[in-house]
């Protein structure tokens, strides 16, 4: 039975060694889903959820489409341990907000998991490297199905699956696809997409901060809407807008190079410098730097590294895994000089 | 000319209607219009105001508090089985139990219409069980119903109608 250690030391479910992913780094499905005649979380007091939860956890480890070994029960876990868990996209920060009667369950790839007491009784989720929106609803929708055969939802015939938020009444989806746009940020595109984008019920969220503070040119996407629509028109009009997305990034980098690729060049060579000499380095910094990094690698003007090995930096600068691995909290100024430390140690090699 | 409500201010706002070929006319003053939920803003409809309805009037009165009875009687509704008040729902963000919806349906429907993209759900549905929440009739739908009915000058049924309304809206 593995532990949240032991989880630090693996890639997370949307990074995979080998895969063929640029522009878009990965993509994730989650349903969410009450259970009949019981309170939602927010309102029923701790005993009810406990009862719950003891009530679905036999079954939810022991699923025939999906087991789902690993446990966490959210009242057992340390800050350190909540926040590692935050930052591979396992739960959400409302989770770890939770006491008793709250818990993840997990597959040992981390590839699929199901949060019990959130907002909702029931939010299960898949998530892969790439655009892979499709075969991530069959997962689910298969998971969702059996578990249904166990336990009766909260369901109406004419709002659907009855949630907590009438944000996400009716088919209960939310589908989302990360992905890297230092194109249309560096060329100062990128408002114009999140608005246009804005205007057809998607959002547009940046993964580490908001608008000019987001960090790292990461960038998650996501349907606003789950009623009215069935679940494959929603994901079909997601696919559809991440794919044009990711063609106005490409052209964005090509103007890039096109005009102005000397500054690109003295961009990535001083990521490079920084990152491989710095004594201390600040999270947004690290971020943006790593972001370098990958752009160059995608344009193939720069060598020397696998796009993994960026990827798998992203993570792991984070604050919740750096103390994780150090074995206790830390101060600020401590994480920045090991940061600094295990980025050297990545990129170079040693210390 | 004065305002056939008030009396008292000029009638800015002329409504014409036909009705069994008969023109009828109604001269009033803004205030007395905009309080009889006559939307002069958006798209109002002689039919909603007519009959008392005023769409955009009432869905503004759901949104920013309790429904006027509620205020006028002291009452809030409570969600029998949760016991959730739509006080505790403003506050939390998050409904109680499967049974708030019918409990709250009124304040819900404008809620739902503003943010997702349809008011029926057309997605998946669970094989392995029935559903087990009812809503109450979908007051806006039932709206739509009410304006067809008059365009089509059939007066009865969209007295009939209005009648349904008037009682979902307790």
């Amino acid at each position: 039975m593995k532990t949240v250690d032991e989880l630090v030391k693996q890639p997370g479910a949307w990074l995979r060694v080998g895969e063929e992913t640029g522009v878009i780094v990965s993509s994730r499905v989650r349903l969410a889903r009450n259970i009949n005649g019981h309170t939602f979380p927010s309102w029923a007091d701790e005993a009810e959820s406990i009862r719950l939860l003891d009530e679905l956890a036999p079954q939810l480890r022991c699923l025939g489409t999906c087991p789902l070994p690993l446990t966490f029960e959210i009242g057992e876990l340390s800050r350190m341990e909540k926040e590692v868990l935050i930052e591979r996209h396992l739960v959400s920060r409302d989770l770890t907000e939770k006491g008793r009667g709250s818990a993840l369950f997990l597959k040992n790839d981390e590839s699929v998991s199901v949060m019990v007491n959130e907002e909702d009784h029931i939010r299960m989720q898949a998530m892969s490297p790439g655009l892979n929106l499709d075969n991530l609803w069959k997962q689910v929708d298969a998971l969702d199905s059996e578990i249904e055969s166990r336990f009766e939802y909260a369901y109406s015939l004419q709002l659907g699956y009855l949630t907590a938020c009438p944000t996400n009444v009716g088919t209960g989806i939310r589908a989302s696809v990360m992905l890297h746009l230092p194109g249309l940020v560096l060329m100062n595109e990128i408002n114009s997409i999140v608005k246009a984008v804005d205007k057809i019920g998607l959002a547009v969220r940046g993964l580490w901060g908001e608008g000019s503070d987001a960090a790292g040119n990461m960038f998650q996407i996501s349907n606003q809407t789950t009623l009215g629509e069935n679940e494959g028109e929603i994901i079909e009009r997601l696919q559809k807008i991440v794919l044009e997305i990711s063609v106005h990034e490409q052209n964005s980098r090509q103007r890039l190079l096109e005009q102005r690729e000397n500054h690109l060049r003295d961009h990535f060579c001083r990521a490079i410098g920084i990152l491989t000499h710095a004594h201390l380095l600040a999270s947004k910094e690290t971020l943006d730097m790593l972001s370098a990094l990958r752009l160059g690698l995608e344009l193939g003007l720069i060598s020397g590294w696998q796009r993994a090995t960026i990827d798998e930096l992203f993570v792991l600068i984070q604050p919740g895994h750096l103390q994780k691995i150090e074995g206790k909290i830390i101060g600020a100024e401590k994480r920045d000089l090991m940061r600094a430390r295990l980025v050297r140690e990545k990129l170079l090699g040693h210390g | 000319m004065n305002c056939q409500i008030c009396g008292e201010k000029e009638a800015t706002v002329h409504l014409t209607q036909m009705l069994n070929n008969e023109v009828r006319k109604l001269h009033l003053c803004e205030g007395c219009a905009r309080e009889n939920g006559l939307d002069l803003d958006g798209a109002g409809s002689m039919t909603d105001f007519l009959l008392g309805l005023g769409a955009a009037g009432m869905n503004k009165a759901e949104l920013s508090g309790p429904k006027q009875g509620a205020v006028s009687s002291g009452r809030e509704l409570v969600c029998p089985r949760c016991g959730m008040k739509l006080s505790d729902f403003k506050k939390i963000s998050r409904l109680g139990c499967q049974d708030c919806y019918v409990t709250f349906s009124g304040e819900l429907e404008p809620l739902l219409q503003g943010m997702q993209k349809g008011l029926r759900h057309v997605g998946k549905k669970p094989t392995a069980h029935a559903a087990n929440v009812q809503m109450p009739p979908s007051v806006l739908s039932l709206k739509k119903e009410l304006e067809e009915a008059v365009a089509a000058e059939n007066y009865e049924e969209a007295a009939l109608l209005r009648d349904r309304i008037k009682n979902e809206n307790g």
